[in-house]
């Protein structure tokens, strides 16, 4: 018999906190089967931000370094700056990339900083309850919108991330992608990879942003919220690469 | 800079920085602000030619989080700023504490509050000495009142942040960075000759277990163990870190307490009075927190009154006060660049104390 999946090593063997159906559990193990299968784990260090994924450290068995909310890419260019040789990935929510941390985000990307960025992008502050967020789409309810985003009441636009940082001459690799059926994690699970493998090149900044669900602040089931990405989120936030150099 | 009996002038601002390169520092990240310009252009021409990291950041917020992640990855980083970058920053200090990262952050202070003005001032005593951020915290001050001082400082400063594994700050005023002077040794302080072991920093889990940098503590009672722990260290450095300097007060009736510039212009004052054969004395802390209250109290028990002057409202006479609760105290300051001159420190002695 063949064994197709397993833990990987990166990964260490505890409960998680996160909600059943949450899309973090699945893009923890993706990042460190990518980081397994490069065979990277001695020499990577993780960026975890604040949100729900700030408990990031205790799933993965690499070093891992803690930012404020919104920092995440102003530490990680601290740590790539002092250690060049080393891997140096952030993973972070919509909030903290997207409003928060937007001057830390762009100009990170824009001075071409050789970091890898997963974007978890789940249209909702998710570990406060569900507020609106950068990325919120139109008509969308939320704890601050409760009759959902309105751009007109001028509660704005949903801000297209992987788009947006893939007019930055330092960007050199900017994809969308999302997690709601096994083809897709798949798929995301080789757009991560490629953004890893960009790093190592020593070519600029990568972006990964990924559709993920937040079924306790969406106030769905986990199936429902999968679908909700399927055909609601991917109407506006289109999936595929965006640039790539 | 290279090893040379000559002196060279230069301005505090430039000195700090060279300080910081001679003192092993390999990561500055900044961002521009009057008045200390001088230090980040110091850093941009030098930095990258002896083997270190310069970036000049989007933010004071950037910057002091590229420092903690230089900090993390285990290299000697400081960026520097004034006022109101500083109050920026204060984001970053509090998790530099949180995470006990060891880092340098300068404050070449100037008037406010809000944008105020770019001349001298003393007005950020509070914020230096009561955390500045947001959470239970302290972080040692140290303030020079020489060119030469700021030098031995920032070395120093840099000894006491590795030691106890906690952000250190500078608490300059403009007159010092924007001055010139002589300065010759950027010899390593003498603080401790063992360099500090940074097993804890994130280098790549290479033949060892992961490390992680944090400072949240969510299980219940856990935060309150790590606060705990953090005070322990605190009480050792009230204890151990407190410094000052005194000057004239073998035979004392009175005794100014300043620091900075201030120190120096309050000593011309003493020079003039005891001329006049009035009897006054300089106490100046070095290190502005710890307070060095033990050396003050011991000081004052012979003197009748105490003066304290500051660029600013009124802020470091509020240690002074809590110090010698039994003692008169006055204060003279000035606010809003304004910088009590020897001559008004005279005026108000022979006024109001005598």
């Amino acid at each position: 018999m063949k064994i197709k999946f397993s833990r990987p090593k990166s990964l260490i063997d505890v409960e998680t906190h996160y909600c059943a159906g949450c899309g973090h559990g699945i893009l923890n193990i993706l990042t460190a089967k990518v980081v397994d299968e490069l065979g990277i784990r001695d020499k990577t260090i993780g960026v975890a931000p604040v949100g729900c994924a700030v408990l990031a450290y205790k799933y993965w068995n690499f070093d891992v370094c803690e930012a404020a909310h919104g920092r995440a890419l102003a530490v990680a260019t601290g740590i790539k700056r002092c250690h060049p040789d080393k891997v140096i990935f952030t993973y972070q929510g919509d909030g903290d990339l997207a409003s928060i941390g937007m001057a830390e985000t762009v100009h990170a990307a824009n001075r071409g900083e050789k970091i890898t960025c997963v974007f978890v992008n789940n249209a909702c502050y998710g570990m406060t309850g569900g507020q609106m967020a950068p990325t919120t789409i139109v008509g969308q309810k939320t704890t601050t919108t409760p009759l959902g985003r309105s751009p007109e009441s001028g509660e704005g636009w949903p801000i297209k991330m992987a788009e947006l940082l893939s007019g930055l001459k330092g960007v050199s690799y900017s994809v969308r992608t999302a997690v709601f059926n096994p083809q897709k994690v798949m798929q995301t699970y080789q757009y991560i990879k490629k953004a890893f493998i960009n790093q190592i090149e020593g070519k600029g900044f990568s972006l990964v942003e990924v559709l993920s669900p937040c079924p306790a602040a969406w106030r769905k089931t986990p199936l429902d919220s999968m679908k909700w990405i399927e055909d609601e989120m991917v109407k506006y936030f289109p999936l595929g690469v965006i640039k790539r150099e | 800079m290279q090893k040379t009996n000559k002196k060279k002038l230069m301005s505090g601002n430039e000195a700090i920085a060279e300080a910081g390169i001679s003192a092993g520092c390999r990561f500055y990240a900044g961002y521009p602000i009057t008045p200390q310009n001088e230090l980040i252009a110091y850093m941009a021409q030098n930095m990258v030619k002896r083997g270190g990291v310069f970036i000049q950041a989007e933010s004071e917020i950037a910057a002091i989080n590229m420092v903690l992640g230089a900090a993390a990855a285990g290299v000697r980083a400081m960026t520097s700023s004034s006022g109101p970058g500083v109050s920026l920053k204060q984001e970053g200090i509090s998790y530099l504490a949180g995470c006990e990262l060891p880092a340098l952050i300068v404050n070449v202070m100037r008037a406010g509050p809000g944008l105020g003005d770019i001349s001298s001032s003393q007005s950020d005593y509070f914020q230096a000495t009561r955390g500045g951020g947001h959470g239970d915290y302290f972080t040692p001050v140290l303030a020079p009142w020489s060119v030469e001082e700021a030098v031995k400082l920032v070395m120093l400063g840099f000894d006491i942040a590795d030691y106890y594994r906690n952000p250190v700050l500078i608490l300059a005023d403009a007159i010092i960075g924007q001055m010139m002077e002589p300065v010759g040794n950027f010899d390593k302080s003498q603080f401790r000759k063992k360099k500090e072991s940074k097993n804890w920093a994130l280098t790549g889990a290479k033949g060892r277990p992961a490390n992680s940098i944090k400072s949240l503590y969510l299980k219940e009672g856990v935060l309150e163990q790590h606060n705990k722990k953090l005070k322990k260290k605190w009480d050792k450095i009230r204890k151990n870190e407190q410094r000052f300097f005194v000057s004239d007060i073998a035979d004392v009736d009175y005794l100014i307490v300043a620091y900075g510039s201030q120190a120096r212009i309050s000593l011309e004052a003493i020079k003039m009075l005891r001329k006049n054969n009035i009897k006054v004395g300089l106490f100046r802390p070095i290190s502005l927190w710890p307070f060095p209250g033990k050396g003050l109290r011991k000081i004052a028990e012979k003197v009748k009154k105490i003066l304290v002057v500051e660029q600013s409202l009124g802020q470091m006479v509020e240690d002074v006060k809590l110090n010698l609760p039994n003692k008169e105290v006055y204060f003279l300051g000035r606010a809003g660049g304004g910088v009590p001159s020897a001559g008004e420190i005279i005026k108000y002695i022979n006024n109001k104390l005598i």
